[in-house]
């Protein structure tokens, strides 16, 4: 750790005012050079605590970086993570504004819901499907606060694993007798295929991404609460979305899930 | 002007030899036609020495590929049984030249299937079994560079597949049938059955329909290889390569 406790508030008021305005900042990598991981996990804290104590709550945790290319593209060999705040969750049906973002992507998951608590160390894929609720399709919206997607590991961790939007299909599905490695995943962009997948694309299994969180978070303190809800990465690429833009997600088994971002109206997105 | 045999000569060559050859477009092979005669040639050279025609393969069913090849469509291929290796066996890279390996849905017929006109459903409902499939491409063109002709000439750039030991039938939607490749254990591609033409009996289909072309048609018992769900990854020397898909069981080939 590099950064002092000066340097992560700043940094961290720094990426929220980013958000608020749509203007991208700088990567952090660049400005502090020294900066870590740990550093950056700091820093997303500290945005996480800014919002909470405007009135934010935290809903659940996403998991990033779940495919061994991304990882090798950002030069780690593990995941990350980032928070789920009930303001980041955007009902299905709704166009989705697009001047409150940079520059999104649009990435198809399996959201699970907890019914359990999952408290590391040591969970593991069967603890993790024993306290899953249900499975529901989801889209993850990511966006970038640091300019034109220029991000390195802390530039993305402090930004909160780049999370933006989720938005969740309503049927649930029970996790019990499906096979969570095989599920198999379309995603269309105006009514084209634009990439297909399946869940073990996710480390795997997407379970196994779970219980990384779960492990993760366990040396800080940090618990995976009964009604949480994770994003555990993405079963394909993530896909470019531009005003008026539609995307659905048909996946194998769970139903589909979509989303509309509206035409932009006079800003610069 | 070289003739179709003269070509189909030397892609067998360049097959039984390892050795890869420039590409035919550059040697004045520019009409579909002919293209496919070159094809039927090496598949003759093939039955020849006593290989049985076992079925059919399709190629550049992605839009992806479509767009790198600057084509609109896929293209066909006919497989024999000399092509064929039970699911778990393993591959002599001495004995090909540079081979990539794709996981594909592959359709075994109860019934033939003759175009023109035949669709999605006729495929299903002519369709005794489904099963996961590894087909090993191994272009006889040097750098694995070609034009779309140049593929159909070297048979869809076949060379050997594995099917799975699972016969299923087909049921639920195959469009949505998840698909895991994994190399030596990790998973490094995945799709879903749409990733081959929106369906995979789609690719059927459309052969089906091209075959009209050549007045032949899909036979029953036939096994046709509907497309690569994802990119290709190269057989490395040691490795081990599986396919699992959703509902359907696994196949794997390993490579020495």
């Amino acid at each position: 750790m590099s950064l002092t406790e000066e340097d992560v508030r700043q940094l961290a008021a720094q990426l929220w005012d980013a958000e608020q305005r749509s203007v991208p900042v700088e990567p952090i990598s660049r400005r502090h050079p020294g900066a870590d991981v740990d550093d950056a996990y700091r820093i997303q804290l500290e945005g996480v605590r800014l919002r909470v104590a405007q009135g934010d709550s935290v809903r659940g945790h996403k998991v990033g970086l779940t495919a061994r290319v991304m990882q090798q593209q950002f030069g780690v060999d593990r995941p990350d993570f980032g928070h789920l705040l009930g303001s980041m969750f955007h009902p299905e049906g709704e166009p989705l504004p697009v001047d409150a973002l940079i520059a999104p992507r649009v990435e198809p998951e399996l959201a699970f819901v907890l019914d359990q608590p999952l408290q590391g160390p040591g969970v593991t894929v069967a603890d993790v499907l024993a306290a899953t609720a249900f499975v529901l399709p989801a889209l993850e919206i990511i966006d970038s606060r640091i300019e034109d997607w220029q991000i390195g590991i802390v530039d993305t961790v402090a930004d909160n694993a780049s999370s933006a939007r989720v938005v969740l299909g309503g049927v649930r599905t029970p996790i019990a007798g499906l096979d969570p490695r095989l599920i198999g995943v379309v995603l269309r962009r105006n009514g084209e295929i634009v990439e297909t997948g399946a869940s073990g694309a996710v480390l795997g299994n997407p379970a196994q991404a779970v219980a990384w969180l779960a492990n993760t978070i366990a040396p800080g303190g940090g618990v995976l609460r009964a009604g949480d809800l994770i994003m555990p990465g993405t079963c394909t690429r993530a896909v470019d979305m531009r005003p008026g833009d539609t995307v659905r997600a048909d996946f194998e088994h769970l139903g589909h899930v979509g989303v509309t971002f509206s035409s932009a109206v006079g800003s610069a997105a | 002007m070289t003739d179709v045999a003269t070509w189909a000569a030397r892609l067998d060559d360049a097959a039984t030899g390892t050795a890869p050859i420039a590409p035919l477009s550059g040697d004045g092979l520019t009409d579909l036609a002919v293209a496919y005669e070159v094809q039927g040639g090496v598949v003759g050279l093939r039955l020849g020495r006593g290989e049985r025609l076992v079925g059919g393969k399709l190629g550049l069913t992605s839009r992806a590929k479509q767009i790198a090849m600057g084509v609109d469509r896929p293209l066909y291929g006919l497989v024999t049984s000399g092509m064929a290796r039970n699911s778990g066996s393993r591959l002599l890279l001495e004995e090909l030249i540079h081979p990539r390996v794709e996981p594909e849905i592959a359709f075994v017929l109860g019934e033939p299937l003759e175009g023109p006109g035949v669709t999605v459903a006729d495929v299903l409902a002519a369709t005794r079994y489904v099963c996961p499939a590894l087909d090993v491409i191994d272009s006889r063109y040097e750098g694995f560079r070609f034009t779309h002709l140049d593929a159909i000439a070297d048979n869809a750039s076949s060379a050997v597949f594995a099917l799975g030991d699972d016969l299923v039938e087909p049921r639920g939607d195959l469009a949505l049938t998840g698909c895991v490749l994994e190399v030596d254990g990790r998973v490094v591609e995945s799709a879903a059955g749409a990733a081959v033409m929106g369906h995979p009996a789609a690719a059927v289909a459309y052969m089906a329909n091209q075959l009209v072309a050549t007045d032949r048609r899909l036979e029953a018992g036939w096994v046709v290889l509907s497309g690569g769900l994802t990119a290709p990854v190269p057989l490395l020397p040691g490795s081990t390569v599986t396919a699992t898909l959703s509902g359907l069981g696994s196949v794997t080939l390993g490579a020495e």
